[in-house]
């Protein structure tokens, strides 16, 4: 029985496989030159686009990994999924969106760090902001790896190493012969096969628990079986918030909610799509599609995750962390594999998969264009096709990496993982992309002092302040002897971008205010079209 | 209400879901809107691209 079964998941696999490698190929045979590969020719349908900007957003990261945050932290991170909608979807797109795509073609910019370069004069924005990029994201791709393996591991117990070997192979054959119009044709088909796959979830699992209501009440029931150490941080059941100003609370409310949340504002590969729609009309359809595909993932995943812990209490005695093993990233999995049927693990497995596929291929894609294009032609004062080896060789570096980071990196680690990756982004970029937009006075000193003000105010509070990452690097605990500079509550759990996005936002307007206004002729091309 | 007596969460779980249909209906709303810019847009595209071909040209000596 169980040979029957590999071989119809062995079947449904290889003609997923053949689909995604059928588009990356249809994309590779229409890149024609750089423009193309860069910003797939800016010619995109809106269904494509905002499928595939909600497959890059969305990834195992969201489900697995902030799925198992839900089901020990329970539906406060709810919260997330209304930002992600509000933020990461409508102002975004509505706002953001539409003078980022009208700039972006003002200035012929085919990055985020370019188009920062070109509206402030920097060159220095560009290699800068490109080696943020290139740096920092590996630690978010490893992370969604994590998340696709973990659920490999747990149905088909196969060889967890070789599967991500694998997996990761396959990901960056595509991106780099296809570019980005392969990357959102195979997007936009994951993205559809993730919605159906999560609104199977959700309805099965309601209907398992007796309903909507019976199920959120059985799990309001539960809050007497939070554990004492949880307890004590703040937790008060899984349908309740955290005690406010306990060390739980500063942990969803500054770290999960507010760092993912906010942070996707100023994600490189998420921006980067603005840039590929032909008019703002097809911005307004995506926002449809948008909203209703970050509802079913998000929200379903928080739910699910949450409502798990009465799954594992009717069935196992124990709340989902424990079922677990004490690691959140496999909760999901594990509720997965163990309330549905067989057939239906199998399809989730897809689903995964592709929500894995499809943010990596757009992550090792930013990275890629962030060497090649603004590290390495800014330095090299190149233009034109040349730098697309080096994008290329960019991209299997950060494939290497990634898969490297993902052997060694620690349980429960998805969803932070993910977090500082997005807070980094949203303190380092955050100001001067939104001071770029809507602020004509915002001057080239005044960006450069914000990006290295949120920049380096992020990564000390990350080595020196914030407990979780000090005392895993130890940088602090060998200068000063203690695992953090300030060892007084809430600092040690107060997240990098609660500090560092408020200071660098203010040495933006505060640089700017001081030096010389950029120059009206300058300020006009870059506006536009924008009112 | 809906099993859950915390009302920050119920809030929030409504949150979710109206936000959703708030984008549901600005999409609707302006599902035509928007598009008047691109015939200008696109020819602006082409003198682009020619001069990109050109500066390309040049460069590399083609």
């Amino acid at each position: 029985m169980i040979a029957m079964d590999i071989l119809l998941l062995n079947i449904i696999v290889l003609i997923y496989i053949l689909a995604v490698g059928y588009l990356g190929y249809r994309g590779w045979r229409e890149t024609r030159d750089s423009e193309d590969y860069m910003v797939a020719g800016r010619k995109i349908h809106p269904y494509v686009m905002a499928m595939s900007y909600g497959a890059t957003f969305i990834s195992t990261s969201a489900i697995v990994g902030f799925g198992g945050v839900a089901g020990l932290f329970g539906m406060g991170l709810l919260w997330l999924t209304f930002l992600n909608i509000f933020v990461g979807i409508f102002i975004a797109f509505v706002f953001f969106g539409k003078r980022t795509r009208k700039m972006g073609h003002n200035l012929s910019a085919m990055t985020f760090p370019e188009l920062l370069a070109r509206r402030f004069e920097s060159r220095f924005i560009q290699y800068f902001s490109g080696l943020v990029i290139f740096l920092g994201m590996p630690m978010y791709a490893s992370v969604v790896l994590i998340g696709a393996a973990r659920f490999i591991e747990t149905t088909l117990a196969i060889d967890f190493d070789l599967a991500l070997m694998i997996f990761s192979v396959i990901i960056a054959a595509y991106v780099v012969l296809g570019g980005l119009k392969g990357v959102m044709y195979t997007d936009a088909m994951q993205a559809t096969i993730m919605f159906v796959g999560m609104a199977f979830l959700l309805v099965m699992t309601y209907s398992h628990l007796g309903g909507i209501i019976a199920a959120h009440q059985a799990l309001t029931d539960l809050a007497d079986l939070v554990p004492a150490n949880l307890a004590s941080m703040g937790h008060l059941g899984w349908t309740a918030m955290p005690a406010s100003g306990s060390a739980w609370w500063w942990n969803l409310v500054s770290t999960l909610v507010l760092g993912v949340g906010i942070g996707v504002l100023a994600m490189p590969q998420l921006v980067v799509r603005f840039m590929t729609v032909k008019s703002s009309r097809e911005l307004n359809r995506a926002v449809l599609v948008g909203g209703i595909f970050i509802l079913m993932m998000t929200g379903v995943a928080f739910v699910v995750g949450a409502l798990s812990n009465v799954y594992f209490v009717q069935h196992d005695g124990v709340i989902a962390i424990a079922a677990a093993s004490g690691n959140s990233d496999s909760i999901i999995p594990v509720y997965i594999n163990a309330a549905m049927p067989e057939w239906f693990v199998y399809i989730f497995m897809l689903t995964l998969l592709a929500a894995a596929m499809s943010t990596l291929s757009s992550q090792f894609h930013a990275q890629g264009t962030a060497v090649g294009r603004d590290v390495y032609e800014t330095l090299a004062g190149m233009r034109g096709g040349r730098s697309i080896p080096i994008t290329r060789i960019g991209i299997i570096i950060a494939v290497v990496v990634a898969v490297i980071l993902g052997y060694v990196l620690p349980p429960s680690i998805i969803a932070p993982g993910t977090a500082i990756f997005f807070g980094l982004c949203a303190a380092a970029f955050l100001p001067m992309y939104a001071c770029a937009l809507f602020w004509r006075r915002a001057t080239r000193a005044g960006a450069v002092a914000g990006l290295v003000t949120g920049t380096f105010i992020s990564l000390f509070w990350l080595a020196f302040v914030h407990q979780k990452e000090a005392a895993a690097l130890g940088i602090a605990k060998m200068i000063l002897g203690r695992d953090v500079l300030i060892t007084s509550m809430p600092w040690p759990v107060v997240d990098p971008i609660v500090v560092a996005l408020p200071l660098a936002f203010v040495v933006t307007v505060a640089v700017s205010l001081a030096t010389k206004p950029p120059a009206e002729e300058h300020l006009d091309k870059c506006f536009k079209g924008i009112g | 209400m809906l099993g859950i007596n915390d009302p920050w969460i119920i809030g929030v779980y409504l949150l979710s879901v109206l936000s959703a249909l708030l984008c549901v209906a600005y999409g609707l709303v302006n599902w035509n809107r928007g598009g008047e810019k691109e015939a200008n847009e696109i020819r602006e595209e082409v003198s682009w691209e020619k001069g990109e071909v050109q500066m390309e040209e040049r460069e590399l000596g083609l």
